[in-house]
């Protein structure tokens, strides 16, 4: 088959993702791989949590001591409709219209940036309102390798996205950059499923204490 | 048609196989550098027996002695075993179930690399200031203790390469889920596919939690974190936890792959279907579950206390029961056979009293209780040599006398084949069955030497005495090896004449198309199938047409690279800042552009297009006609 075969919205397929065997190894292979990142999260929430407001002395700050809620919920929302923007990319993709999914692929992009910007502006406060750093305690060294490789994966997906739309921008649609789209996209909701328990678990349980 | 010319000379060939994506060649890839670890692992080994030969020996001293052992144990379980099991699945899942190459060629590769350069990584402490000491459990009260860089070659060097395992877990199950032939259903796949598919998600969902602790003593020892230091409120018994909660799994995704290439050849050499394969499969699988329930075993004296204790104990013990079910199936295999002792059946007869000794020594360590007098002690080293050398070793060497013929195209020499096997398995049960009585003695494990006149003195004498009657089958199976390449006859499709399975069906290599047109599976043992219908070879399933095939790429071998590098970096900046910036300034810069190599390839892989290429139909017609030279 040839992968560059150009398309219209008619012969397009109905789920462009899995309709070459390529695809569809790569759509089966990133769902397993996922499957392995559940079980890295898992691990790293298990060792915060036994971690948790682990101090060496009572100088040190509490999670009831700095986490704020109107803060994290922004991050919340951000996150979470950047999710959906993706899935309206992915809708659009598979209706072939390359402009529209650019266009919320690029939207996608922005919040999640913005979701960035106020990550570092979190972990900034924290460590200079509270001295809470990642060498200061064992509870700041859990929270910041939790939070931190969430932040990391956040930073790949957006990276991700961005080589896929440089990358493809003047060619459009075809076989071959349609699993490429939609995997990445898999991997953007599966760091927004993440985020949720991080909201729960870290924030929320941490400010009832 | 540049590649299908045959590339001859030293260079060329060097350069396809550093950049090779055909899963026949990284099998050998796996098996040369898997089988130089073992002999490094080996010699270690030799070390550690001559060392406590007799009573307070001074062979080596005790520092150096704390390296040996730890690199015998790590260099054997991620460096040996593992990799030599992956020779064998690259080389024969995808034939068994009528492949043209695994689903992701180029990943396969990479796996390779990563786990390359993480052993060399990991071997190259001997040279720079000193092995790993802390055993291969680098439990994180003894090991953020441990001076020097030994620890951090071990947490990098196996960061490396439990990457690449990861990949190549992944890569199976994907092989096995979506590129079966026509005709092969689930309920059809050979037992070694099986297992292989099994010990892959066990890879998938094990691996991580490794990757986790390693991360966390990472950060402890190079980036001042606190996880496992109690005094900034850590807990080194998290490292603990992480560590067998893949451990336990990965005894099981060494063992699994073991007991599917006997199943193999128990059923060919009895020349008998294998014995209730649904059940096979069901205990396989039911293994694979219960593995992730049972890690606290090697727990029992941290004071979890008795419930979590007593639960731990009783899932442990069912383990048995799925693996009970296997044995009997393999001798209920033979049962009313007609049995054939070649090389590998001698192989799979040997492993079924020596595994279930181990298995036994296994459920009295399960009951928590009296494991509070065994643990720690020889008899806890004797289980496990019992069932990993007793299971996986003897699967290994059994698989490199069945499959030689089928990776290499040349049988070898059946006499010194079993003159191995003899020395091998004498020397195994010299070494390690007194070990049991040394343990209950009270000898305890990983000790440098012990003092005359305590009643140990002929039990480690013998043991040793068995190790080198091990080593020497070792050396003979090198000879033959040696001499079987050297006299390169060649040998057809099927030399062992009773093959069952889809690999026994084509070329001995096969093409590096592996089947011209896909094979049509109508049953369990395809193969056998056709012959019982008097076919000598399979029923095509389609008509001859073009091949799809991969391009060869060298970026896996530079991905792997920037990592080997950035780690030197990552390992060295720990005494820049100890030196304040004063000396190590290249160790920032060095850990800088080892990522850039990698992230830049990836970008490369990613950025460039790679389509593949064809062979075509009409070259595959011409070379039908030329008798089969592709
Ligand atoms: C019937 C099945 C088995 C049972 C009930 C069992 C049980 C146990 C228990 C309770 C221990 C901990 C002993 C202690 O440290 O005090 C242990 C250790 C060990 N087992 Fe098994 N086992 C079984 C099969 C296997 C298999 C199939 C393998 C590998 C192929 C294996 C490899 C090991 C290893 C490597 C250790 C020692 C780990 C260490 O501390 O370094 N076991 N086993
Ligand atoms: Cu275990």
């Amino acid at each position: 088959m040839d992968m560059e075969q150009k398309f219209t919205s008619k012969t397009w397929p109905e789920s462009p993702e899995k309709t070459t065997l390529e695809g569809k190894n790569k759509f089966l292979g990133f769902w397993l791989f996922l499957g392995g990142e559940t079980v890295l999260f898992a691990s790293l929430f298990a060792t915060y949590l036994a971690l948790k407001d682990r101090v060496p002395d009572n100088s040190h700050a509490l999670a009831q001591d700095m986490f704020e809620l109107p803060l994290v919920f922004i991050m919340t929302m951000l996150l979470l409709t950047s999710s959906l923007t993706s899935v309206y990319a992915m809708y659009h993709m598979k209706n072939y219209n390359f402009k529209k999914m650019q266009t919320w692929l690029l939207i996608t992009v922005g919040l999640g940036l913005a979701f960035l910007g106020f990550e570092i502006y979190e972990f900034n406060h924290y460590v200079h309102a509270f001295d809470h750093t990642f060498t200061s305690s064992a509870f700041g060294s859990g929270f910041y390798t939790l939070v931190g490789f969430h932040g990391a994966h956040v930073v790949i997906g957006l990276g991700w996205f961005i080589l896929l739309l440089i990358r493809n921008s003047r060619r459009g649609l075809n076989l071959y950059n349609a699993p490429k789209f939609f995997v990445a996209s898999l991997y953007w909701h599966f760091i927004d499923v993440v985020w949720v328990f991080i909201f729960t678990v870290v924030y929320l349980m941490g400010m009832v204490g | 048609m540049s590649t299908v010319v045959q590339k001859k000379g030293f260079f060329p060939v060097l350069w396809d196989y550093l950049t090779t994506v055909d899963h026949k060649k990284i099998a050998i890839l796996y098996l040369i550098s898997g089988g130089f670890f073992f002999l490094v692992g080996g010699l270690e080994a030799m070390v550690i027996r001559i060392q406590l030969a007799v009573p307070d020996s001074n062979f080596v001293s005790a520092g150096l002695y704390n390296e040996i052992l730890t690199m015998h144990g790590t260099t054997m379980i991620f460096l040996a075993a593992m990799p030599l099991l992956f020779a064998f699945m690259n080389a024969v899942v995808p034939l068994q179930i009528g492949a043209r190459d695994v689903a992701f060629p180029f990943l396969n590769s990479l796996g390779f690399w990563l786990f390359f350069f993480g052993g060399i990584f990991l071997n190259l402490s001997w040279f720079l200031g000193g092995a790993p000491d802390a055993g291969w459990t680098s439990y994180a009260s003894l090991s953020l203790a441990s001076e020097g860089h030994g620890i951090d070659f071990y947490v990098l060097g196996l960061q490396i390469s439990g990457a690449g395992t990861l990949i190549a877990g992944i890569n199976f199950l994907v092989t096995i889920i979506n590129m079966r032939a026509p005709g092969m259903t689930y309920m059809r796949m050979p037992l070694f596919t099986w297992s292989t598919f099994v010990a892959s998600a066990l890879i998938l969902f094990a691996f991580p939690p490794l990757t986790v602790g390693l991360f966390l003593m990472l950060f402890d020892r190079m980036f001042g974190a606190n996880f496992f230091d109690h005094t900034m409120g850590g807990n080194t018994i998290i490292w603990e936890h992480l560590f067998w909660i893949f451990g336990h799994p990965e005894v099981y995704i060494l063992i699994l792959p073991a007991f599917g290439i006997f199943s193999e050849i128990f059923a060919t050499f009895s020349r008998k279907r294998l014995f209730g394969y649904s059940a096979m499969v069901f205990a396989t699988v039911l293994i694979g579950f219960l593995g992730f329930m049972v890690w606290v075993h090697h727990m029992f004296t941290v004071g979890l206390g008795p419930t979590a204790n007593a639960i731990f104990a009783v899932a442990t013990m069912a383990i048995a029961v799925p693996t009970g079910v296997k044995i009997f199936n393999w001798m209920l295999t033979m049962w009313g056979g007609s049995i054939k002792f070649t090389t590998p059946m001698l192989y799979a007869v040997a492993f079924i009293p020596s595994f279930v000794a181990g298995g036994v020594t296994g459920v009295m360590l399960a009951v928590a209780a009296a494991d509070y007098q065994y643990h720690d002690t020889y008899f806890v080293v004797a289980h496990f040599h019992y069932v990993i050398i007793g299971g996986v070793v003897l699967g290994l060497l059994a698989g490199t006398h069945f499959y030689w013929p089928k990776m290499f195209g040349t049988m070898l020499n059946e006499t010194l084949g079993k003159v191995t096997f003899w020395l091998f398995l004498i020397g195994f049960h010299l070494t390690f069955f007194i070990q049991h009585f040394l343990g209950l003695m009270g000898m305890p494990r990983r000790i440098w030497k012990y003092l005359p006149n305590q009643g140990l003195e002929v039990g480690n004498a013998i043991s040793t005495v068995g190790a080198f009657f091990m080593a020497a089958g070792v050396l003979v199976l090198i000879y033959n090896i040696i001499i079987t390449q050297v006299r390169n006859e060649r040998v057809g499709n099927d030399p062992w004449g009773d093959g069952r399975t889809l690999e026994w069906a084509i070329a001995s290599p096969p093409p590096f198309y592996n089947f011209k047109q896909l094979p049509l599976v109508r049953g369990l043992d395809p193969y056998w199938i056709e012959k019982m219908e008097g076919n000598d070879r399979m029923t095509p399933a389609e008509p001859i047409g073009d091949i799809h095939m991969p391009n060869n790429s060298f970026i896996p071998f530079v991905m792997s690279l920037g990592l080997f590098i950035a780690a030197f970096g990552a390992m060295y900046q720990v005494d820049w800042r100890a030196s304040d910036g004063a000396e190590y300034g290249w160790a920032i810069p060095v850990l800088v552009i080892g990522m850039l190599i990698t992230i830049g390839s990836m970008a490369v892989r990613s950025l460039k297009d790679d389509h593949g290429y064809h062979v075509h139909k009409e070259d595959l017609e011409k070379d039908d006609e030329e008798g089969g030279r592709l």
